[in-house]
Parts: structure tokens; sequence; C-alpha cells
């Protein structure tokens, strides 16, 4: 089979697809994941395929007995795919934007992520909550945050945070497989990017990070964006004569210490880089952990890079300043790197 | 609807079982043995009782905090549950989840719940994974006057109304939510009516009266299996207790109590059962004795049960940290 470049919003409705194709059990559930519903003159048709269309095409191969578009009932809806899983189906429902989780949060943190626990073992809940995350389109406070760390902090949920289109269909097909809850984050600003992606259906592990770029100064930490935030950042750096070796985390939970913390034992400098806010948050998550598991091999403080303590602003000079800059991270690289 | 001599005496003995755990829990909560919260449903045991009855093995339900009768009802096994009570590993969810949430999948109990109004989405969830894979099995969902107020209630209905999904709302109105009255935290006199709302039946059955409620059920059932969509059955009841034990209840007047005592679900069952002579009094009384001692025999297992070992905490969870 062949390995075309492909968008990231393809690989991941290449990934619901294949897994659709192979397991019968698997449903696709949402807000307009397929829309238009019930509309004859449409024949079958997806009308949008998800408000960017990352869906589109999957109602119109599978029908509505598979793919159902849902109210604007996110408790009801969300809820419905975590009885579902516990009663026998492998849902994937997209929660559009994760700034929607405050009117359903308690379905995914009280019910999805506890009951296999709760229940002694006796449930186990199939399911991913897909939902798009992240600034740079002006979608302005309550359409781009990056919440992912709040879903992290629950035992019970494992939480994913793709960087690449290879990365989004391995890793979507591992969640849609897993047994347990998974949230996946899609990068909204992300969906457009290429990458090699082979046609057939593959897995990436959950749980592993991957060292994006070897370097031996100092070891930057990137989730989804920030990845690429990192690496070119690591680009300025070369020209300095400084080497940054770059993490892509990919799962935030379980969370690949190991990866890390190799890392930083050669590097012994250390800079995490998250878009979201900084306080309670993963780049905070990981400067304690390296501060409490590898204080002795660091040379330097620990260093992060986050947005400020703000919700997301609109204008976009604003959000701009707001986000993470690869110029942002080499300054804090530079800053605990010896000249 | 006639029923058989059988499925009378079914819905008597699950009455009964129903009451003797719930007394026995009671009792041991007062002694000091049981850590936690407890919510008795003495007084309800007419509704598990008669919906369950109308169900098969294979069917859902979906409960709440008040469950131990869901899941007497449904078939869990009362010595799993008491275990699960007393915190021991032999209990239906190896002491992990206490009263508030046993669960037990097999016998289709979808779990007891400590969020009220939590249930109704889970139960549209098992709907559509009958609906999906193209089985008969409906699911239930019982819940309380309180939780006909939360959000979850209104979407869930309304989200099983246009999916005609096979899921039956159980209200069981039993007055207060907390100690809070029904008539202060409902804008209408009965919860049935807001299934006007959502274009579905809403039927007002007596709570107390476990034939009039398991006849009721059948048809909700019944609609259900066919593909016709759900039904809201409200079920006018009464807890004995309070909310929770240690409640005071001084929101209650005696009587209030008294007046539900004397309609007392068992009690009514027994008039109706000698006066149609459906079952005679000796054949009931031999019931409550055998569900008294199965519920000392369910004490005397969870007492003599083993502790859960600490380290199965992390069991039954990812764990990374």
């Amino acid at each position: 089979m062949a390995t075309p470049n492909i968008t990231m919003a393809k690989a991941i409705n290449d990934a619901i697809c294949q897994e659709m194709r192979r397991d019968p059990t698997v449903i696709l559930l949402g807000e307009d994941v397929a829309g238009g519903a019930g509309l004859a003159h449409l024949k079958g048709e997806d009308a949008w395929g998800g408000p960017l269309g990352v869906t589109k095409g999957i109602g119109a191969e599978f029908g509505r007995g598979r793919v159902w578009d849902t109210p604007i009932s996110e408790s009801a809806f969300v809820g419905a795919a975590i009885g579902a899983a516990a009663t026998g189906l492998r849902p994937v429902v997209e929660l559009m934007f994760v700034d929607f989780l405050g009117v359903c949060f308690d379905q995914i943190y009280n019910q999805a992520a506890k009951m296999r626990y709760m229940f002694g073992g006796r449930a186990r809940v199939p399911l991913v909550i897909r939902t798009m995350i992240g600034g740079g389109l002006g979608a302005a406070a309550q359409h781009s945050g990056c919440l992912y760390s709040l879903f992290t902090h629950f035992p019970g949920l494992k939480t994913v945070v793709p960087s690449t289109p290879y990365d989004a269909k391995g890793l979507l097909i591992s969640s849609i497989r897993d047994d347990d809850p998974v949230v996946f984050f899609e990068h909204k600003a992300m969906y457009g990017l290429t990458g090699a992606v082979p046609d057939e259906p593959y897995t990436v592990p959950l749980g592993k990070a991957e060292i994006k770029r070897q370097g031996r100064d100092a070891t930057a930490v990137g989730i989804a964006k920030t990845v690429h935030t990192c690496l070119e950042a690591a680009a300025l750096l070369e020209e300095e004569g400084v080497s940054l070796e770059v993490i892509d985390l990919r799962s935030l939970s379980p969370l690949d210490e190991e990866t890390i913390l190799t890392s930083v034992a050669k590097t012994q400098r250390f800079v995490a880089v998250d878009e979201a806010n900084p306080r309670c948050g993963m780049a905070a998550d990981l400067a304690a952990l390296v501060a409490t598991k590898a204080f002795d091999r660091l040379a330097a403080p620990i260093r992060t890079v986050t947005a400020p303590h703000t919700p997301v602003p609109f204008a976009p000079v604003m959000e701009q300043f707001y986000l993470p800059s690869a110029e942002k991270v080499a300054e804090a690289v530079r800053s605990i790197v010896k000249k | 609807m006639a029923l058989d001599k059988h499925m009378l005496k079914s819905l008597y003995e699950t009455m009964a079982r129903i009451r003797a755990f719930e007394e026995q829990v009671r009792k041991e909560f007062a002694g000091g043995k049981l850590p936690g919260f407890v919510h008795l449903y003495a007084g309800q045991e007419a509704v598990a009782a008669g919906v369950c009855a109308s169900l098969r093995p294979t069917d859902s339900i979906v409960s709440n905090h008040r469950g131990h009768g869901h899941c007497i009802a449904k078939g869990v096994d009362p010595r799993g549950m008491m275990a699960e009570l007393f915190g021991r590993a032999t209990g239906t969810c190896k002491g992990k989840g206490g009263s508030m949430h046993i669960a037990d999948i097999d016998k289709g109990m979808l779990g007891a719940n400590g969020i009220v109004g939590a249930g109704f989405p889970l139960a549209c969830g098992a709907g559509l994974t009958a609906k999906v894979k193209g089985t008969d099995q409906v699911s239930v969902c019982f819940f309380g006057d309180g939780a006909t107020n939360q959000g979850t209630f209104h979407e869930s209905v309304n989200l099983a109304a246009i999916w005609k999904l096979p899921v039956i709302f159980v209200a069981e109105n039993n007055g207060y939510a907390e100690a809070t009255p029904v008539s202060y935290a409902v804008g209408v006199p009965d919860l049935a009516t807001r299934a006007a709302a959502y274009g579905i039946p809403g039927v007002i059955v007596d709570g107390m009266d476990v034939v009039a409620v398991h006849e009721a059920a059948v048809k909700a059932v019944a609609r259900a299996r066919a593909g016709e969509g759900p039904t809201l059955l409200e079920c006018k009841t009464y807890r004995y207790y309070g909310h929770f034990e240690g409640d005071a209840q001084s929101y209650k007047t005696k009587e209030e109590v008294q007046r539900y005592r004397d309609r007392d679900p068992l009690r009514v069952f027994r008039g109706q059962a000698e006066k149609a002579g459906w079952i005679s009094s000796a054949e009931m009384d031999a019931i409550d004795a055998r569900m008294a001692g199965e519920i000392q025999e369910a004490v005397a297992y969870a007492e003599s049960s083993p502790q859960p070992r600490p380290e199965d905490i992390f069991t039954d969870v990812y764990v990374s940290y």
C-alpha cells in the first residue's frame, strides 16, 4: 500500500473509517458529525461532516444507523456514548470544542472515568471522546482552550494529543481499540498540516513519547502544536550552536516519564512548552516531575513556556502574543544554556 | 391483565427481600458497622419489584443513590451487596464502590450512582446499544422526583424520544428531594406531565401497588421493545426513612408517615392477595421468614469475608504515577 502525504483531518477521518469497517461495534456520534439529519434532499450525503469537515463522508458510507447526529445536548449524548460503551459498543463521540466540557463534565469525570474502578473492574468503557483544542484561528475565549490538563487530572481517563498526521491516525486507532475511555485532543489549527501516512491501518501505542529531534544541550517537551514550536526553536538555536532535544509527549496520561527523564539526564536542562494556561497545567506538572525525579541531574533551573494566565483573546495581535512562539522557547533555552 | 400465581408470588418475594435487606442495613448502620452513607429504599419496594418483573435478564437498568432495591429486583446477589456495604473483598464491587456504586453488569445492573440525574444519559446509551445491534433489549432508568429538575433529565428524555430509544424512564416520586418537598421544587403537580414536552407518553401509577406498577411497566416495556420509543412512568410512592440514615426528617409529619405506612406496599399486596385468593397469608409469612433468613445469611457472609488489601486500590484503573 502507498504512503501518501495527507492532512491531519484526513488521517483522523481514515482512522475512524477503517476502524468502523473492521469492527461493527464502532459508532460515531456528535453534533453534525454528518449533518442534515433526516433531510431527504441530501440523499444520505453528509451536509457537514463536523463543523470543520473532519468526519465528512463517514455518514454517507456507514449510514445513520452507525453515524448519529445528535441534538445540542452534550450531557445526554456524551453520557449515552458512555452507556453504550458499557453495554457493548465502541463509540467515538465528538465533543466539538473542548471548551464545551463545562456542560457535560460530570458524565466524563464521574461516570466514564470511574465506572471500571467503582464497579470493581466489572465494567469497561471503551470510548473515545474527540475534541478540538487550541488557538490561532481567532476563535477567542470560549472556542480556543487547551484544557487537556483538566482531563489528565482524573484517574481512569487516558488523554492523547497528536502532533502529526501519522500519529493522529495511529493514536486514534489505538484509542478506539483501547478498553478505557480516551479523550483525544485535536488542535484545530493543525487539521491542514500534511505528512506521510500509510494507507493501511496501524497503531501508535498510547503512553509512548517520541524524540522528534536529538540534541545535547537542553530538552524541550512540547504538546500538539508546541511540538512544532519547539522544533522551530531548535532550528533557530542550531544557528547559535545550541543543540536542543525535542520530545513530543503524544499521550499525557499515561505519561512516558522514562523518555523525559532519560533525556534530561543527558542534556541536564529542561524546558516544558505548553499552549495552555500555566497554573496546574501540564508544564507545571512536567516541571514538578523533573524537579522531583531528576533534580540531581539538572545543571540549571527548569523553565516553562506557556500561555499567560488569561483567557484566549480575540484580536490577532493579542492572540499571537498569547501563544507560545519559537522565539519565546529559544529565549527560555538561552537563559539556561551556558555559552 | 391476569397475572399468574408464580408472578404474583415473585412480586411479593422481591418486595420482601428488599424490605428485609433494608431493615437489616438500617440496623447495621446504626450499630456502626457500615462506613459511609446509606440511602434506604424501604417504602418504595413496589416500584423496583413491579418494574423489574417486566424485564428480561438481558435488559439493563440504571439506578441512583437509593439503589439497593433496584439491585435486588434485577437479581443482584444480596450476599455480595451486603459484603459491599461492609467494604469487604467479596463485595459486588470488591469494596471499591460501596452503597452508592453497586453495579453488576452481568445482571444488567449498570450501577447505582452518587450524582443525581447522572443515570439518564447512561440509560439512553444502553438503549442505543440495543438499537445499533438490532436486539430487542430495553433499558430502565430509575430516578427520584428531584432528578427531574436536572438538565440531564430533559436532554435525555428528548434524545430517547427523537431516536425512539427503548428506554423506560421510571420516576419514583417519593415526595421529597432530600429535605425539599416536590411541591416546592417542581413547577407541575405531576412529574408525568413533563413527558408532553418531549412527545412521549407520561403515565401515573400508584407506586404503593406492585401489581399496578407491574402492569404499567409491562405496557411501557412492550412499547419500547416494539421500537415505539420511551415512556415516562411516574410512580407515586414514599420513603419511610430519611434521605440518608441519620436524617432527622423534621420535614415530615407523623400523620403523613402514618398515612403512607397504612398503604405499605407489602400490606397492600397482602390485602389484594387474600381478597382475590392469589396466595395464602401462610405462604406469604413463609416468604417473609425465608427472606429474613436469607438476609441474616448475607450479613454473616459479609462479616466473615476478608477485608480488601490496601494495595488493591491500584487494580481496575490505569495508574501511571
